[in-house]
């Protein structure tokens, strides 16, 4: 164990979007060390669907942030592992396409309104009838309006994409210590972020990356600065395995409202999803509930009774369980990406609400773009994490 | 009572725990709701053979059978009045804790600082069929879930005939049937004695008892177990049984292996060293079936999920931590019998009864207390054994027995290899991350069956650095998707 470690850069967060920052970092020829306090995927990530959504985001800085993370997923996935795998097949990547549906006209106007304003914006979709819906997915339920299909949606199984990116991170040279805890951000005299101190000792860097999610504000805490990271709850329930009946990413339209929502009461709308190990996923409640942690049934039956109306055929298969996770958000629903100019040497990648493991490879290339000083790909403006102060800008505490 | 309307105090588990503290709780004048997913009222412990079977002496297979029926007929009484409404066949999969609709209506019901009173809703699936489920709600909760049998891996312990020391009991008592002609017993703990003496009395072969604990680590207890002659008196007798029988029984050994093709037909036996370490040669005994059980783990799913404060246990389990009344710390919930210690049917009577007594004294705080001194005499002297045997009956090392494929999750078919490198090359410290990498425990069992061994395996891998944590399970058991979306029932008049 060192006292004393030197390295370029220490990613606080070894979830999905510590884990791409550390690949990215490293790739770019940046050393590295990555620490949490838990294990890998222990916080959101673990606790996720494995979302690769574009289909659910309005033309903004957040879409252009999913696009190109989409192309970098695929570049992801495309990779070799081993003898004649690719790393897309070890992280359960699926480019299976999302299915939005309509329960009425009204519904699918206002859905096929919203995807012609994603299509000026780069992203591919086709409204299809309610006799396609059909064709696309068999045991959906007859009474539907119609629905948009989105080719660039796709899948990953979080927990193991998190950990074949540190995998892969670390046999380009980073260190990832597990079980340790940041306490402190070590400043020099020009308030310039030196380090961080853990309770196993001091790593010195020149660079901090804040990807410590949900505890994201707590992290900038330590660094002094402001973040106002607030955890959203939400619930998904697991399946029985079943064989393939669902094909692509379902859900209903209105959860596209329900991202963008202010309402702190529960907004739910089920996502539907088949998995290669046989369970169906149906998910995302989203509750502003603070940490609290206790099954909530009324949020359970909602869900089931969403899963339920989209597949009639679902009822009779058991729910074997049910888990929560936290996602981290800020108060516009936009991640904190990039150098906080009021604590030179600290970046933050954090509160990607529940779009984290979409979001992650891009981030992970801003974030290494930023840290090497070259040309960010995307303008990082909207994610200046610094933009919910009040007074004006500065190295303030 | 209408259905709609709140019991004083809802009882999960029909156990000892269980029917004990209902039955006293309706005594002192409680209103309760008994809730069970058996067929009678007994838990494992007082199993009964399916009354079709026309079984006449059930009690040939059970100790203390008097004392059962003693309870039980006080409880048909209460039932009988109408004070205890006993719900058979039910399963609790969540217990929900909602504002009382009703103000005023709640004499005695729980307010945090000045809040609203708050309920307890018990969802439980209803028969076999599980086709609907029914709400039932109540002012106090007593969590009296029992345990289940704790399970190890082991190359071949897979095979067909490689069942459970409390499975084999179980269905001894059941359907009265032996689980095969020549059964070895194995693993730790004082329910292989009685399983070996079970099986021997019904006409099977045992040709050995395996038990990995040393029997010398008892004299570190013997204050505790000279309390308890009861219980050495109750040993001696199954010790007596087998000695009758001539069926050998190997302390400090373990099964390190079943073999067979089809179905086991020899086990490999070892003996260990102090820590569980294998020392000895390994040799052969022929057997058609292996039975085979280290201990028991509490069953905590609900509980944890309302917020009851759990601790490790001495043999590695989890348990609740309670105070003397048998409450958990969270408002309006006690628990008793082994989701508090595992310690046997008398500690757990004792203790649903010491229970039964705090939640009066809670809910009518009116009434004179006269909590009686026998149950608080006998819990004392129960625990103090119980933590000796548990002492005693660790859970062995065995993770140096497995091969590569062993599979230690059966459900996923998740082998040792694989939970290896989880932690080794992928960065899992806990159990839960070894889950979400390998999806071992998330199968039928949740589990049940493999959480412990990958809790020790995790430990062994992280050089003991893995936080333990209990396991999680916000679903108690499996709810179909159809059901779990319907508005809840109440539970038929």
């Amino acid at each position: 164990m060192t006292d004393s470690h030197l390295c370029d850069v220490v990613v606080v967060g070894a979830g999905m979007i510590g884990a791409a920052c550390a690949l990215y970092a490293a790739r770019a020829g940046l050393t590295v060390a990555v620490v949490d306090r838990g294990p890998v995927a222990g916080g959101t990530t673990g606790a996720g669907e494995g979302n690769l959504l574009v289909s659910d985001k309005e033309p903004g800085p957040e879409l252009d942030l999913a696009l190109l993370s989409a192309a970098l997923w695929e570049d992801l996935a495309a990779e070799g592992f081993g003898a004649g795998d690719r790393l897309g097949g070890v992280v359960e990547y699926e480019a299976k396409g999302g299915l939005v549906v309509a329960s009425d006209e009204r519904r699918l106007t206002a859905l096929a309104d919203f995807a012609a304003a994603q299509t000026a914006a780069g992203v591919r979709n086709r409204v299809v009838s309610a006799d396609e819906l059909t064709d696309l997915e068999p045991h959906l339920a007859k009474d539907l309006a119609g629905g948009v299909h989105y080719p660039q949606d796709a899948q990953v199984q979080p927990a193991l994409a998190a950990a074949h990116l540190l995998r892969l991170a670390r046999l380009t040279g980073a260190e990832v210590r597990l079980g340790e805890t940041v306490v402190g951000i070590d400043t020099d005299a020009a308030g310039r972020v030196t380090g961080v101190r853990t309770d196993r000792g001091r790593i010195k860097a020149f660079a901090v990356v804040n990807a410590a999610g949900t505890w994201g504000g707590a992290v900038a805490e330590l660094g002094g600065v402001h973040l106002p990271v607030l955890p959203r709850r939400g619930f998904v329930l697991v399946t029985a395995p079943l064989p393939p009946v669902i094909r692509h990413k379902v859900y209903a339209a209105d959860y596209v409202a329900d991202v963008a929502s202010d309402s702190a009461d529960l907004q739910s709308s089920a996502v539907v999803e088949g998995t290669p190990a046989g369970p169906v996923l149906i998910g995302a409640s989203r509750e502003r509930v603070g940490f609290d942690r206790t099954l909530s049934v009324p949020v359970v039956r909602r869900l089931a009774a969403q899963a339920v109306a989209l597949f009639p055929r679902l009822a009779t298969v058991p729910a074997m369980r049910a888990y929560r996770g936290f996602r981290p958000y800020l108060p516009d629903h936009l991640p904190a990406i990039g150098p906080d100019p009021r604590r030179p040497g600290l970046f933050h990648a954090c509160g990607h609400e529940g779009a984290g493991i979409g979001l992650a490879p891009a981030t992970g290339l801003l974030v290494a773009q930023t840290l090497t000083g070259a040309e960010p790909a995307q303008d990082l403006t909207p994610f200046r994490p610094d933009r919910f102060d009040d007074a004006t800008e500065g190295a303030g505490r | 009572m209408t259905t709609t309307d709140a019991y004083d105090l809802l009882v999960i588990g029909a156990g000892p725990a269980g029917f004990a503290a209902a039955t006293t709780a309706a005594d002192a004048g409680l209103t309760v709701a008994l809730i069970d997913a058996g067929h009678s009222a007994g838990g494992q412990f007082y199993r009964q053979p399916a009354p079709a079977l026309n079984a006449s002496r059930p009690k040939a297979l059970h100790h203390g059978w008097r004392t059962y029926e003693g309870w039980m007929r006080r409880l048909a009484a209460h039932v009988a009045s109408g004070s205890v409404r006993h719900l058979t066949n039910h399963q609790v999969w969540a217990v929900e804790r909602v504002p009382d609709a009703e103000p005023g209506g709640s004499d005695g019901g729980f307010a945090a600082s000045g809040d609203r009173a708050t309920l307890f809703v018990a969802h439980a699936l209803v028969g076999v069929e599980a086709a609907r489920s029914v709400a039932v709600r109540g002012r106090a909760l007593l969590l009296a879930t029992g345990a289940y049998e704790r399970q190890l891996p082991f190359p071949g312990w897979t095979l067909p005939g490689v069942v459970t020391a409390g499975g084999a009991q179980a269905q001894l008592k059941d359907s009265l049937v032996v689980p095969g002609q020549r059964v070895v017993v194995a693993g730790t703990g004082p329910l292989l004695l009685s399983v070996a003496a079970s099986l021997v009395q019904a006409g099977a072969a045992v040709p050995a008892v395996v038990e990995a604990a040393d029997p010398l680590r008892y004299a570190r207890h013997l204050p505790a177990l000279l309390r308890n002659p009861g219980k050495l008196v109750e040993g001696a007798g199954y010790a007596g049984t087998l000695l009758r029988y001539g069926v050998p029984v190997r302390t400090r050994h373990v099964v390190v292996a079943a073999l067979g093709t089809r179905r086991v037909e020899a086990v490999t036996v070892a003996k260990v060293d102090r820590s569980g370490r294998v020392v000895g040669p390994e040799r052969t005994v022929a057997c058609d079936t292996l039975a085979v059980g280290y201990g028991l783990d509490a069953q905590l799913d609900l509980a944890l999920e309302l917020g009851c404060p759990a601790g490790r246990e001495p043999d590695g389990g989890w348990a609740l931590e309670v105070d003397d009344g048998q409450w958990t710390g969270v408002e309006g919930v006690w628990a008793a019998g082994e989701t508090t210690g595992v310690g046997g049917a008398q500690l757990a009577l004792a203790e649903g009864e010491l229970a039964a007594w705090s939640v009066v004294a809670r809910l009518r705080p009116g009434l004179p207390r006269n909590v009686p001194a026998r149950p608080v005499r006998q819990r004392a002297r129960l625990r103090a054994f119980a933590s000796a045997l548990q002492g005693v009956h660790q859970v062995p090392r065995f993770a140096e027995q497995l091969r590569d494929d062993t599979d230690v999750c059966r459900c996923e078919e998740v082998p040792y290899a694989g939970i290896r490198d989880a932690v080794t090359d992928l960065g899992a410290t806990d159990p839960r991350s070894v889950k979400l990498l390998t999806r071992a425990g998330m199968g039928w069992c949740q589990g049940r069956m493999c959480g412990t061994a990958v809790q020790c395996i995790v430990s062994e891998l992280t050089a003991g650095r893995a936080k333990a944590v209990p396991p999680s399970r916000p679903l108690a058991c499996p709810v179909p998707l159809g059901v779990l979306a319907e508005q809840a029932g109440d539970p038929p008049g």
